[in-house]
């Protein structure tokens, strides 16, 4: 393992605080924009990158991250480019773990075995492959593991306490619990449920336990950081992407700004809430 | 080529594997939902009172069996091999789709089901779902892509006509895949009361085998109808693919008669070397989409390319993974037809049997036209006519410059 998503969850526990985990699309609107982007979010207190891996056909997605995955297509985003992308940044920063997440044909289609040594040695941490379940494993999960990177599972509130043990399996750096049963950018998902939920998943397992799905302001994410170890934003960072493109769909020079200005807001909101 | 197995019939296998192919590539939520739905699907094809409720649906409400017509003028003309028409286009709505929404219906009434989900391209597949749903009394949303609807109006208003809500899908190319993608994230929200009612041998398993089960009715007939005609089986199967379920329910019940060719036609659109078609297995590379691993068109990153063909359809970029798995192992062989020579096909049917037959069969019909002639005139050739003209005289109009 590298290590580097063991060792945020530790801070985050000396802290006594829950993480952000933040959500963009590699590419969207354009690669230049995003890559500066992803240089700002640790400033800006993202403690977790999930970098979305765009996909034609983003199934679990609502609306906005879906136009998220076809303005980066357009822009010409691909798989091959994301990989030297995560390896400049990685460059400026040791510490903040990267997580690729997408759907697996982009991935078959590179090649999983070359996919998962090239990721690795460009300094990605983990994945969350949104159509592998774990009667897939044998495709990415178990390969991944043995190369010492991090395949975080998806919780669902479908997941019942008969199926956990095999979600948990052989997932690894940390779970990832959906907290509605729908596609991102949906509907809010209602604290006490997901803090029930997450009660109910550390009975089973000792991993660090993200939410995700549905969480858009400050105060929502707060609320969910009472409960889980992180909160996961997405659709609302990529909304915003939206909203500051003009009328051609190339970024603005409001664009970094305010994305990294509303990562800054979950952030401080987040850390408001004492854990320990 | 790995080994056969004795029985090609008996796939897949626990995991809904076919070789490579097939699998349950989807969302951890709807993985729940994927297992109850196999355990349902079991314990019914066990269960001899689910296997006669089910004809008891197919005979008094399809219309079952379908005829097996000697396309005699057609015969004549090609003046080669004995043709044969499977007549599933005078099923009730119309084509093949309403053998696999009753199978399917029956299974989410046992399952407690209230709400049935489904895709639709050419409409059949959609306007085959709202019938059942209105028969059984539940709520039905039907997802279609924009581009679809354009093309596919009559069968739109019959859909709205049977009380079923026609949700526009706007995403994407605005055709098959996007109603699916659709789908799916409807079923994903609402995992509950909802049954999603697929309408092709693709998604996850067991969909490719419970569809391939409701539909093999087509050639289990064939079978039987083909030896009291000619005492004997046919020389060669054909029927046009697009997810593939009229192909195979016809070609399953043949897999293990060796004697039997098997053809399998996909469209090729405006052409092949023109990139603009939706020939699959003629064309792609194997590749994962809406829950399985099967032949799919996609480009050197693995993005899906959006599909054309005349045929609303057949326009879709992958197909069912059992198909995938018997072309590479040689069993089927695939072959492709324009949108013209579908079209000359359709006009050639009309013509010399008074029979419309719906774009996606006249696209098999085209092979058969091609094939036929260089046949001896007592080998057997059967064609699936999976469904009927009527909805496509739109689309026919427009390609010969007729307005309406």
């Amino acid at each position: 393992m590298s290590g580097r998503i063991e060792a945020r969850f530790a801070a985050l526990r000396a802290q006594g605080r829950a993480g952000l985990v933040t959500f963009l699309v590699a590419g969207d609107p354009d690669m230049a924009t995003f890559e500066t982007l992803l240089a700002g979010l640790p400033e800006a207190g993202a403690d977790i990158i999930e970098i979305g891996m765009p996909f034609s056909d983003p199934m679990a997605d609502g609306p906005s991250i879906q136009a998220g995955n076809l303005r980066a297509l357009e822009a010409g985003a691909k798989l091959r480019h994301i990989l030297p992308l995560v390896r400049r940044f990685r460059e400026r920063d040791p510490d903040t773990p990267i997580v690729l997440m997408g759907y697996y044909n982009p991935i078959w289609n590179y090649g999983p075995l070359r996919f998962l040594d090239d990721a690795r040695a460009a300094g990605v941490d983990g994945l969350i492959i949104v159509d592998l379940p774990p009667e897939e494993d044998a495709e990415l999960c178990l390969p991944a593991r043995e190369r010492g990177l991090a395949f975080i599972r998806l919780a669902t509130p479908t997941t019942d306490d008969a199926r956990l043990p095999r979600v948990l399996a052989n997932g690894s750096g940390f779970l990832y619990y959906v907290s509605i049963t729908g596609i991102t950018g949906g509907a809010a998902p209602v604290a006490t449920q997901v803090g029930e939920a997450v009660a109910r998943i550390r009975r089973h397992t000792d991993l660090p336990i993200a939410v995700g799905f549905g969480i858009r302001e400050p105060a929502q994410a707060a609320e969910i950081a009472r409960h889980a170890d992180a909160a996961v934003v997405g659709s609302a960072l990529v909304d915003l992407v939206a909203r500051h493109l003009d009328s051609e769909g190339r970024a603005t020079p409001e664009l970094v700004p305010a994305v990294l200005a509303r990562v800054r807001a979950l952030a401080e909101a987040i850390a408001g809430v004492n854990r320990s | 080529m790995t080994a056969r197995p004795n029985s090609l019939r008996a796939g897949p296998d626990e995991n809904g594997h076919f070789g490579i192919y097939g699998g349950r590539f989807v969302a951890e939520t709807l993985m729940p939902l994927i297992l109850d739905l196999e355990r349902a699907w079991q314990e019914a094809r066990a269960d001899p009172a689910f296997r006669a409720e089910l004809e008891g649906w197919f005979r008094d409400y399809v219309g079952r069996p379908s005829p097996l017509y000697f396309a005699e003028r057609l015969t004549e003309h090609l003046g080669g091999a004995r043709i044969y028409f499977k007549r599933d286009e005078l099923n009730h709505t119309g084509a093949h789709k309403i053998n696999n929404c009753i199978g399917q219906i029956l299974l989410a009434r046992r399952m407690g089901k209230t709400r049935i989900i489904a895709e639709t391209g050419a409409g059949q597949h959609g306007v085959a779902t709202a019938t059942v749903a209105a028969r059984f009394g539940m709520e039905c949303v039907v997802y279609m892509g924009e581009r679809d609807i354009e093309r596919q109006q009559p069968n739109v208003f019959r859909m709205r006509l049977l009380g079923a809500e026609v949700r526009p899908v706007s995403s994407g190319s605005r055709t098959l895949k996007d109603a699916m993608n659709e789908a799916l994230r409807d079923w994903v929200t609402n995992v509950e009361n909802t049954f999603y009612l697929i309408g092709s041998v693709a998604g996850p398993h067991p969909y490719p085998a419970m569809v391939r089960d409701f539909q093999s009715v087509i050639g289990e007939e064939t079978r039987r109808q083909i030896l009291e005609k000619e005492g004997r089986l046919p020389d060669v199967l054909v029927a046009a693919v697009g997810g593939g379920s009229n192909a195979m329910g016809l070609f399953h019940p043949f897999l293990d008669d060796e004697g039997v060719r098997i053809i399998a036609v996909e469209a090729a659109g405006l052409g092949i070397e023109t990139g603009k078609h939706a020939a699959a297995m003629t064309a792609g590379r194997p590749g994962v989409l809406h829950g399985s691993r099967s032949y799919l068109m996609q480009d050197d990153d693995g993005q899906i390319v959006e599909p054309h063909s005349i045929s609303a359809g057949l326009d879709y970029p992958g197909v069912g993974p059992e198909h995938a798995w018997l072309r590479d192992m040689g069993r089927i062989e695939v072959t492709a037809v324009t949108d013209r020579e579908a079209l000359d096909a359709f006009a050639l049917c009309s013509r010399l049997e008074g029979i419309l037959p719906a774009l996606e069969p006249a696209h098999a019909l085209a092979e058969v036209i091609r094939l036929a002639p260089g046949l001896s005139r007592d080998e057997i050739v059967v064609m699936n006519l999976c469904g009927r003209g009527d909805k496509d005289i739109y689309t026919v109009a427009e390609a010969m410059g007729v307005r309406l």
